[in-house]
């Protein structure tokens, strides 16, 4: 008998194959492996599950897990997953393909994948898109990198102060070890400052400049004309957006932006503890061949047929090896189906609608919680869609709100500051689960 | 696979006025048409507007052109196309784990940082490392990370002049460019001609500059590199660190562990040893260990166990930085941990020897009709340097299109680069022995029609849904978004 | 005058200004040309440095400058179509640079020196 499900050989076959081998033992095959270096115990790890135990294990975990009704964004957004998205993303033809370097037998990825970067086009009114990459954040430091390389010798970048943190982060990591110098543009009244982003401009050599769409105060930042500023010193514009929102607001195509990237989480992914996600990236097609990461393009294949296949491969790693745009190799491509599946079922009008629910039901929260004297809106006259900050009263704080909240099974937010929460909404709560907020808040014991 | 090519493009089905969303009815009084018009667009976003059936009728038809683990035979080198084992799917799908928000406080998600704490103890165990972290998205960005690990130590220990990573030149392509990310210089170490290390041209290349010397063990041919203690040793009194590609780790399971190599820092790709679908390229997950006293130095934000026995999520200050927005790709590691679990420690150890034995048997079966380089044995996979009748003009591209033809996929071709021919092929454990046979047949029936009908191979393939499309032109005039296709079209 | 780099770049020196492009060996070696990465006018060359990359399908290699100066013209017909290195390369240039320092041509290789170079790399 076999030794387990998973693994087709029976002693009978292991016997065959070893005597073709000219081996009479599987450890012959490793004659090789110095004696030293020899495993010399069992994995002290647990002994086989069988599927209902495997079950049962992960069951357990499972309810050590907390479901909350969930007001808390700050990148990461909770949107409905339509039933059809799941039930395409589980045919196995797509589950379990391997990247589509043979175009022959990955049609099927190939046409996805450029249904997703046709997509991202029209959201961000850009010419050219990649085939995905990991996150947001690292989408975000790889457009920071694709700037550097453009301006050749120029390592300076700005990123305003009003970018998601966790994003600035690990924008940061990556600069810091490429050797790319990266300054913050101060933040004023929860926008960038607009003085003193002409003045760092004005000090020279800035390969790029990175600002949050909206920001992470769930801003619209006026960015008329920041484009002009930073092409006459010959940088480029990287705006990191938050893919659903893309819906209605101004793209950053026309305001004049270079490279276009973030997150595509907020396009009904659903939160899975951080991931998997997927970060975009789009450009025009001046800069078409800095782009890194895969990219499908269309042609013809011998019997005239319109075909899909990868493109502009001469910028990637396995041909350029250490000259190449990037160190990726692959893409989040089942969460390029994701995206692909979720727009087509949405289309336009649907993310207009969604947004017009976070809308909405944004303000009703706020209008509700300003009526207990306890939270209000930091910036109520800047324009927000579905996410915006709020102060708490002295002597309420924001961890009181989060405790009460909590204990009610409500995520009420984001702590940014002692007495301030970043609240998001979204087509997933109910008026209901608005009250229940208002009322939590009204309730705490001070 | 459908033989037939379904060529639609979702765009051209759409129909104004048709739609496939379903969303909650709006009793909000304020509406999103208040924003100012600076603030919004011109003009909705050209998307499809499509019913439910037609989107599910056409990714359904759409994913029949492809190829996957389900439908055939990967012998693709260096990819590890095991089988995807559906419990693992079932399990990662939970609804306790999808509506998790990162920035839920940690006492509301016990769960998942249990399965992020035992899948980093088992990968530590069977790595030989003290501790992992999994933030890492892809095997690429283990790369990055293992290497950023290595120069915040350096850095920590005031030695910025160790800039430069020592590479073999048989390596896989992301080893130079994640280098070259990591703001290293890359420097090549020739091979022996057994595709082994030259240990003499590494000993001419070390001095204080080496930061790390990085590499896959068994490397690219498939060869163990057995001098690995010497080479450790070297390294490590040059003051070097040894870096661990673990995208050969398969044949290694139940065989030896990359820390009692002599490995300091390693990564591992989950979606090649342990089982996690490739998804046509992705998410993966590419965790990075660490030896003892290299932990402090790991990615920000970390899983740590307290005192208790619960867990939390923490960043610290000797950490290189942050790499990734949260934790990485939660959803492969349930199915990694599954993975693990649902083998056991006994069968996990079975994993590479059988992957080893399934190599080999290929490799003796085919070795009199095509070119072997390197003697064998192999480990996991090994290398052809193409037909071993040369005088056909066959090329190792005819037999790699020739073979889908007969329902396999094509094996990495033309990599590594010590060959001009290279043909790479890794069979992993989970294909039967009928399998292998029925590889093996069709491969000596490429070797046979190379002789006595050239022109099949070299026009091939002839039954797949697409031949031969031209690579130039897409390249030469990119067409890569709907709205490119539509403006050709007018023009 | 005519001089080659190792890396298959050739300089046609006219007076002070150097014509810059591929050999005929290295673009049969490239194969079908599917793009050039040109510097700008005006852009400064080092001898020796990378001044942009010529594409295949399948292959990419940095186009190193033969002598330092200033980017007088590049060749915008390349812009459109690229494949005109394929059909001529030696008349289809890529860049021309007023040298800064016309002594660094002494240091390149002749047309004799550059074919035994082509020869031993052909094996």
């Amino acid at each position: 008998m076999s030794d387990h499900r998973y693994l087709p050989h029976t002693p009978q076959d292991v016997a065959d194959m070893l005597a073709v081998c000219g081996a009479t033992s599987l450890d012959d095959l490793y004659s090789d492996v110095p004696e030293g270096l020899r495993l010399r115990h069992p994995y002290a790890l647990p002994q086989e599950m069988s599927e209902k135990e495997l079950r049962d294990y992960f069951d357990r975990l499972g309810e050590r897990n907390r479901r909350m009704v969930c007001f808390a964004g700050a990148g990461y957004y909770d949107h409905y997953t339509p039933a059809v998205v799941d039930a395409i993303l589980s045919r196995s033809e797509f589950l379990t393909a391997y990247t589509p370097y043979q175009p022959e037998i990955s049609q099927g990825t190939l046409q996805y994948i450029f249904e997703f970067q046709s997509m991202m086009c029209a959201l961000t009114g850009m010419e050219i898109s990649n085939a995905s990459m990991y996150d947001g954040a690292t989408a975000t430091a790889e457009a920071m990198i694709m700037a550097v390389n453009s301006a050749r010798k120029k390592r300076r970048v700005l990123i305003s102060a009003t970018v998601n943190p966790a994003v600035a982060e690990v924008v940061s990591t990556y600069a810091r070890y490429h050797g790319i110098t990266l300054e913050v543009i101060p933040e004023h009244e929860g926008v960038t400052n607009r003085t003193e982003f002409e003045a760092m401009m004005g000090a020279g050599d800035v390969a790029g400049v990175i600002v949050g769409y909206p920001n992470y105060y769930g801003i619209i930042e006026p960015y008329d004309g920041w484009a002009d500023i930073c092409h006459a010193a010959k940088a480029l514009l990287i705006m990191n957006c938050q893919a659903s929102t893309l819906g209605v607001l101004r793209t950053p195509g026309s305001l004049g932006a270079d490279i276009v990237c973030g997150d595509a989480q907020s396009l009904g992914m659903p939160l899975n503890y951080g991931g998997p996600y997927l970060g975009y990236m789009c450009t025009t097609k001046a800069l078409m061949r800095k782009l890194p990461g895969r990219i499908v393009g269309a042609t013809t294949d011998r019997n005239g047929q319109r075909v899909f296949v990868l493109t502009l491969q001469a910028r990637e790693q396995h041909i350029r090896r250490d000259k190449a745009t990037s160190n990726i190799c692959s893409n989040q491509g089942l969460m390029a189906l994701h995206t692909a599946v979720y727009l087509s079922l949405i289309g336009a009008e649907g993310l207009r609608r969604i947004n017009d629910l976070g809308y909405g039901g944004l303000r009703y929260l706020a209008d509700g919680l300003a009526a207990t004297g306890r939270m209000r809106l930091v910036y109520p006259e800047r324009p927000t869609v579905n996410e915006a900050l709020f102060r708490t009263s002295d002597p309420l704080t924001a961890d009181m709100v989060l405790e009460a909240a909590a204990a009610e099974g409500i995520l009420a937010g984001v702590k940014t500051d002692e007495c301030e929460l970043l609240v998001a909404v979204t087509e997933m709560q109910t008026k209901e689960d608005m009250d229940r907020y208002i009322s939590i808040v009204k309730n705490i014991k001070l | 696979m459908n033989r037939r090519l379904y060529d639609k493009l979702i765009f051209e089905h759409s129909r104004a006025g048709r739609h496939g969303y379903s969303l909650p009815r709006n009793s909000f009084d304020r509406h999103i048409d208040e924003l100012p018009q600076s603030c919004r667009r011109a003009e909705a976003p050209a998307l499809p507007e499509v019913d439910e059936p037609t989107v599910v009728r056409h990714y359904t038809n759409s994913s029949t052109n492809n190829f996957g683990v389900d439908t055939g035979f990967y012998p693709l080198g260096s990819c590890t196309m095991k089988y995807n084992p559906k419990i693992n799917d079932a399990l990662a799908a939970s609804r306790s784990i999808a509506t998790l928000h990162p920035m839920q406080p940690a006492d509301t998600v016990q769960g998942a940082l249990t399965i992020y704490w035992e899948l980093q103890r088992a990968l530590s165990e069977i790595g030989g490392m003290a501790e992992f972290t999994l933030n890492p998205f892809a095997g690429a960005h283990g790369e990055l990370t293992g290497l950023l690990v290595i120069k915040a130590y350096h850095l920590s220990r005031q030695n910025a002049g160790r800039d430069t990573v020592l590479v073999p030149d048989s390596a896989h392509g992301t080893n130079p460019a994640s280098a070259a990310v990591a703001g290293f210089k890359v420097v090549e170490v020739k091979s022996l001609p057994d595709g082994t290390v030259d240990v003499d041209d590494l000993r001419s290349k070390l001095n204080d500059s080496v930061a790390a010397m990085m590499m896959t063990n068994p490397n690219t041919v498939g060869m163990f590199e057995k001098n690995i203690p010497e080479i450790a040793r070297l390294v490590h009194d040059a003051g070097g660190l040894m870096y661990y590609d673990g995208a050969n780790l398969n044949p290694m399971l139940g065989v030896a562990r990359p820390g009692d190599m002599g490995f300091d820092v390693m990564h591992i790709n989950l979606h090649k040893t342990f089982s996690t679908p490739h998804g046509g390229g992705g998410p993966g997950a590419g965790p990075v260990g660490v030896r003892k006293g290299l932990e402090c130095f790991l990615p920000n934000p970390r899983v740590v166990k307290k005192t208790d026995g619960t867990f939390d999520v923490i960043c610290e200050d000797s950490s290189l930085g942050r790499i990734s927005g949260w934790l990485g790709n939660f959803t492969v590691y349930v199915r990694a941990l599954a993975y693990i679990l649902g083998l056991g420690a006994e069968n996990i150890a079975k994993v590479g020897p059988l992957a080893t034995l399934n190599a080999n048997y290929v490799l003796n079966r085919l070795k009199d009709v095509y070119e072997l380089p390197i003697p064998g044995p192999c480990k996991h996979e090994f290398v052809f340097d193409g037909l071993k009748d040369k005088s056909t003009g066959v090329t190792t591209l005819n037999v790699a299109k020739r073979l889908l033809d007969f329902g396999f996929h094509a094996p990495t071709i033309y990599f590594p680069l010590l060959f001009h021919e290279s043909l790479m092929i890794e069979p992993t454990e989970t294909e039967s022995r009928e399998t292998l046979d029925s590889f093996i047949e069709a491969m000596r029936r490429i070797a046979d029609e190379a002789t006595n009908d050239p022109e099949t191979v070299k026009n091939a393939p002839h039954d797949t849904p697409v031949s031969h499309p031209d690579d130039t032109e897409a390249a030469l005039h990119p067409v890569t978004t709907w709205q490119d296709l539509c403006a050709a079209q007018n023009s | 005058m005519l001089y080659y780099l190792p890396t298959h770049e050739y300089a046609r020196i006219e007076g002070n200004v150097a014509t810059i492009g591929i050999s005929e060996f290295a673009a049969r070696q490239l194969g079908n040309v599917v793009y050039v990465d040109m510097p700008e006018a005006d852009d400064d060359v080092t001898k020796g440095e990378d001044f942009g990359a010529i594409e295949s399908v399948k292959a990419a290699s940095d186009l190193y400058s033969p002598v330092s100066g200033s980017v007088i013209e590049i060749n915008e017909a390349l812009i459109d179509n690229p494949r005109l290195i394929n059909e001529d390369p030696m008349n289809n240039w890529i860049i021309k640079v007023e040298m800064s320092d016309p002594s660094e041509v002494k240091a390149l290789l002749s047309p004799e020196d550059y074919e035994k170079l082509c020869a031993s790399e052909k094996h």
